[in-house]
């Protein structure tokens, strides 16, 4: 891959951990080739220990992030679409070697992802109005329920679609104020790091998205038994239901909310919906007195 | 912070007991499975004993793994043939029905709830019994409206819910669960609490007179085994538990893997936050209430009073002073504002949790009250100088025991409050409304009490965050658990 004599300049691969983009603590990286079998790049094998550097920079992240107003959360995941899209034919090339599709089908992948954010971003300030309100209680009392961000939320990736399918997964949890460890999809990390490179220049504060490259095996149970991780989304565990059960039944341990994997993994072109949204929000139902 | 107890307060009132003659309580009772109360496979019952006197007050069955099998098929058997098929606004029909009979049936429930739990009849009368119909009032009008409830616009039941409820609101928490998920189209399997099942086979009684098509409910009698038979069982869609955050962790790891869906509503430890600018008086009102209503045998119960430094003295002294003016004593006297504690076991948890306090070095403080000789029983208390770190802060007593803890800020009070693996609710009193939103937004609770404590409607939302389960009961949002 050089041009004349020119050497090109070969890039790490490294994870993405409270806005720096740090390698292993163990020192260890792996092998990703592409769908054609090439090598494709070393990318970082995390360890246990990069999970927990994880979650606990996800936990600082949460109040600020948490707190930021919907309307400034929305504008900053529009910024992250706007980003990607600058980084559209880095990525085409990048989603076409990772999962063996040609360009026009590698460039609708992009194209989707970037209009996924904006789909998301819109939702950030209205989603409390779709399903919170006011409770009519049989009282003199005002009542009304809120949605809240669950906390931190651990995602294992989907593994098949590297790029789609990750912001099909990261936006519905970052848009309401919960911040994330998400463990990208092993076989095909690349477009995953150069996503995180998009959020790290997208105003989106560190540690609000946090990404681990390497086998699940290594990272996924940590996650799963942390405590201070409270919602678990199995997505990337469709089609290994050994591994899901094993990550549920983790999970249980401090009571996290589980999203569970679909028996195959999903066609990442059809309309989201609110579940994913929904999925990882709580409810807080206020009561005050109303009189004199 | 006096040290020596005040004098009893208030004036002496001539016994004014409920009488029990209302009730008609069988020596013994089968499961109520497929319509009809029957005996069960197993042929093994236990007692259910009235708290307050140890009075055995009947025999109920012990449902084993093929009572539930056979409950579990009559459920899935009516699901099938008749509940979901049924238009909602026929299903509505039945829901207002029982809404109706729990109404005109209202004081013989409340009667047969306090003997069994021990809980005093206002209580049973004035929140538990007219609760629970509203409840059925309120989810009967949802059952032929739920393509309009924003969950998608076809909502399919689920199926068969097991349903598994604890023994301090016997009858409120069967409304909670059986109503919704009866409105959704789903039939269920209910297992009430060994210690408080007469009302639920009452309940049973009020199924049959509603000519409610048999299998839609279903009743089955016993204790953890047989609970964990009902959530094991393969044949149900549905797992809906209120009760201890231990046997919902057991629940949610056996569920693991499977399709059910679960809702959970566990333990608590909630801050009731006194801001220095609060109405003292209201506030003071507002304490008892939250830790010694039905004494204290509440999951989102204000167990934790944070209570700010320069008003601390002048709060607990009120406090006390008021305490001594709560009558404990027999459940089934209009004048009782605490009952009996449910169980022995119960009993013993909440005096070893005590003795813990007092070694750890907290001031223990009780009002001064005569309690009668038979029966299980334990005086309103308080703690004072409790740390964080403090058994008593940390875990669930379920006893009429308040931990009192002190703050400086307001930033100091929120972080306190959340410093708990538990999340189920709070409050705050405070006559500043902007301080009141402030702290109400960083509590991480499902329920926030503002000037207010311990309030309960069908319309609105209930449930934690944490360690204190997950999924809401009640409102719009409770229609989500049992509906896909």
């Amino acid at each position: 891959m050089t041009s004349g004599n020119r050497i090109q300049v070969r890039k790490t691969y490294k994870l993405y951990v409270g806005g720096a983009f740090p390698r292993s603590e163990s020192g260890r990286s792996y092998v990703v080739e592409d769908a054609a079998g090439s090598f494709l790049a070393n990318a970082t094998h995390a360890s246990r220990k990069d999970a927990r550097d994880a979650v606990l920079a996800a936990r600082k992240a949460f109040a600020g992030w948490s707190t930021r107003t919907p309307y400034n959360r929305g504008q900053v995941l529009y910024r992250v679409a706007e980003v990607l899209e600058g980084r559209r034919a880095q990525l085409v090339e990048e989603v076409g070697r990772s999962e063996g599709l040609d360009s026009a089908s590698a460039a609708e992948a992009v194209d989707l992802s970037v209009d996924r954010l904006v789909w998301y971003a819109g939702w950030a300030d209205k989603v409390a109005q779709v399903v919170g309100g006011t409770n009519p209680v049989a009282a003199p009392y005002v009542n009304f329920s809120l949605p809240e961000p669950t906390g931190v939320v651990a995602v294992l990736a989907p593994s098949r679609s590297s790029l789609l399918g990750l912001v099909s997964v990261l936006a519905p949890v970052v848009v309401t104020g919960c911040t994330v460890v998400v463990a990208a999809s092993p076989a095909r990390p690349v477009p995953a790091v150069t996503l995180a490179e998009v959020l790290a220049t997208s105003d989106v504060p560190g540690g609000v998205v946090n990404l681990l490259t390497g086998p699940v095996a290594d990272t996924a149970p940590t996650l799963a038994s942390h405590l201070d991780v409270n919602a678990l989304d199995l997505t990337g565990a469709a089609g290994d239901q050994a591994l899901a059960t094993e990550l549920e039944q983790a999970a249980a341990g401090s009571l996290k909310r589980v999203l569970r994997p679909p028996a195959t993994e999903q066609d990442w072109s059809d309309d989201p919906g609110l579940d994913r949204i929904t999925a990882f929000l709580e409810t807080k139902t206020v009561w005050h007195p109303v009189g004199l | 912070m006096t040290s020596t107890p005040p004098p009893r307060q208030g004036f002496d009132y001539a016994p004014a007991p409920e009488s029990r003659s209302v009730v008609d309580i069988r020596s013994s009772y089968g499961l109520f499975v497929d319509g009809e109360l029957v005996d069960p496979v197993g042929g093994r019952s236990f007692k259910t004993i009235s708290p307050a006197t140890e009075e055995v007050l009947a025999e109920v069955s012990e449902g084993s793994a093929e009572d539930v099998d056979l409950a579990v098929q009559a459920a899935r058997r009516a699901f099938e043939t008749v509940w979901s098929p049924m238009p909602g606004r026929e299903r509505a029909k039945y829901l207002f029905r029982i809404a109706r009979i729990l109404q005109e049936r209202s004081r013989e429930l409340a009667v047969l709830e306090t003997l069994d739990n021990g809980k005093p009849i206002k209580e049973s009368r004035d929140v538990d019994v007219p609760l629970a119909a509203q409840w059925f009032f309120y989810y009967a009008g949802w059952a032929d409206k739920l393509e309009h409830a924003g969950l998608g616009p076809a909502p399919r039941p689920l199926g068969v819910a097991g349903q598994v409820i604890p023994w301090n609101f016997p009858l409120l928490m069967l409304a909670w669960k059986v109503a919704p998920a009866l409105a959704c189209g789903n039939t269920v399997v209910l297992k009430p609490a060994e210690t408080t099942p007469l009302t639920a086979l009452l309940f049973a009684e009020i199924c049959q007179q509603a000519d409610l098509p048999p299998g839609v409910v279903n009743i089955v009698t016993g204790a953890g085994e047989t609970g964990r038979a009902l959530v094991s069982h393969p044949g149900i869609d549905k797992v809906a538990f209120t009760g201890s955050t231990e046997v919902g962790r057991s629940i949610a790891r056996a569920v693991a893997g499977t399709t059910k869906k679960v809702t959970l509503e566990l333990g608590g430890k909630a801050a009731n936050i006194v801001f220095d600018d609060a109405p003292l008086d209201e506030a003071v009102e507002g304490i008892v209430h939250g830790i010694f209503f039905n004494q204290g045998h509440v999951c989102c119960a204000g167990s934790r009073l944070l209570v700010q430094e320069s008003v601390a003295e002048e709060v607990l002294e009120r406090l006390k002073r008021r305490m001594t003016t709560l009558r404990v004593g027999d459940p089934l006297d209009k004048n009782t504002d605490v009952g009996a504690i449910n169980s022995a076991e119960q009993l013993a948890r909440i005096r070893e949790l005590s003795d813990v306090g007092e070694q750890e070095g907290a001031g223990r403080w009780s009002a001064p009250c005569e309690l009668p000789a038979h029966g299980f029983w334990f005086p309103p208390t308080i703690f004072t100088g409790v740390s964080q770190a403090h058994r008593i802060a940390r875990e669930e007593i379920f006893g009429p025991v308040l931990s009192v803890l002190t703050f400086r800020t307001p930033a100091e009070a929120v972080e306190k409050a959340n410093n708990t693996p538990f999340g189920l609710s709070a409050g705050v009193w405070s006559d500043k409304g902007s301080r009141t939103l402030w702290a109400a937004s960083r509590l991480r609770a499902g329920v926030v009490w503002a000037n207010t404590f311990n309030k309960f409607d069908p319309a609105s939302p209930f449930g934690g965050y944490k360690e204190s389960g997950y999924g809401r009961e009640g409102g719009r949002h409770g229609l989500e658990a049992y509906l896909r």
